[in-house]
């Protein structure tokens, strides 16, 4: 991947309302602006102005269905991230150090 | 219940017919996907997805709808098991444009039951990276081979 389009990734996801969209498509994808809306504490504004700094980084693609415009979101950027900066640190010992904080921090939160 | 449908893009220092070949070609797709697609690729013609192992395993079947080389192609997708029962087929489409120098290929598989559904959201993205990685740099990514191992 270029560097100018990790950055915009990067960018991307260095917000905590742009990783609640993220959340939110995640858990049901394919959504129009107004049903995004409805279930985030913002302003329409504010969300279609995140949303144009996701697409931009390619983590949101849009599709028409009929007269209704859907967001989804777009993995791939976020995996060739995994593959360029997370796998060669060795997964498995990853893991158990994730782990490890889990059960010390005694919480399930991800 | 409503069917599911996934849009993947991933943008390709590449052109749109290097690309066209790479997913049809099983020569290609065996070094970026580990797997081989098999048709004449003409419309209405059956399609196979096959293991790149001993037994050449059958992984996948469909039909081919629409073969636009190099902008366009849609095919219906399904596991052997349900190869007569289409409605559970699923669909994929492969959209190609280029951009500048590069070319957006999108690749938006719907009609999608919830079975086949949690076999795709894990692959398509580490494909469409294998994929990129093999035309960018001439090496595929290790993962494929590594999963199916």
């Amino acid at each position: 991947m270029l560097d100018t389009v990790l950055d915009k990734v990067f960018k991307a996801l260095g917000d905590p309302s742009r990783r609640q969209l993220l959340d939110r498509l995640h858990a049901d994808n394919g959504q129009t602006l107004g049903e995004l809306c409805a279930h985030l504490d913002m302003t329409r504004q504010a969300v279609t102005q995140h949303l144009g700094v996701l697409e931009a980084a390619n983590l949101v693609v849009t599709s028409w269905r009929g007269r209704e415009k859907l967001h989804f979101l777009n993995p791939v950027p976020l995996h060739e991230i995994y593959e360029r900066w997370i796998r060669k640190f060795e997964r498995q010992r990853l893991r158990a150090l994730h782990d490890l904080k889990k059960r010390l921090e005694g919480d399930g939160d991800e | 219940m409503s069917k599911s449908k996934f849009v993947y893009v991933t943008y390709i220092a590449a052109k749109p017919e290097q690309i066209w070949k790479a997913l049809l070609d099983a020569q290609f797709t065996r070094q970026y996907w580990g797997h081989d697609n098999v048709s004449d690729w003409k419309p209405g013609s059956a399609w196979e997805h096959r293991a790149n192992d001993d037994a050449h395993t059958l992984k996948l079947v469909g039909k081919v709808v629409e073969s636009t080389p190099p902008r366009r192609l849609e095919l219906t997708w399904a596991s052997p098991a349900d190869a007569a029962d289409t409605a559970r087929h699923s669909r994929v489409t492969f959209e190609l444009a280029a951009i500048e120098d590069m070319t957006r290929l999108t690749v938006t598989h719907d009609e999608l039951d919830a079975e086949m559904l949690r076999g795709i959201t894990e692959g398509w993205p580490r494909v469409l990276s294998s994929l990129k990685s093999l035309l960018e740099t001439g090496r595929p990514l290790p993962t494929w081979a590594q999963k199916a191992a």
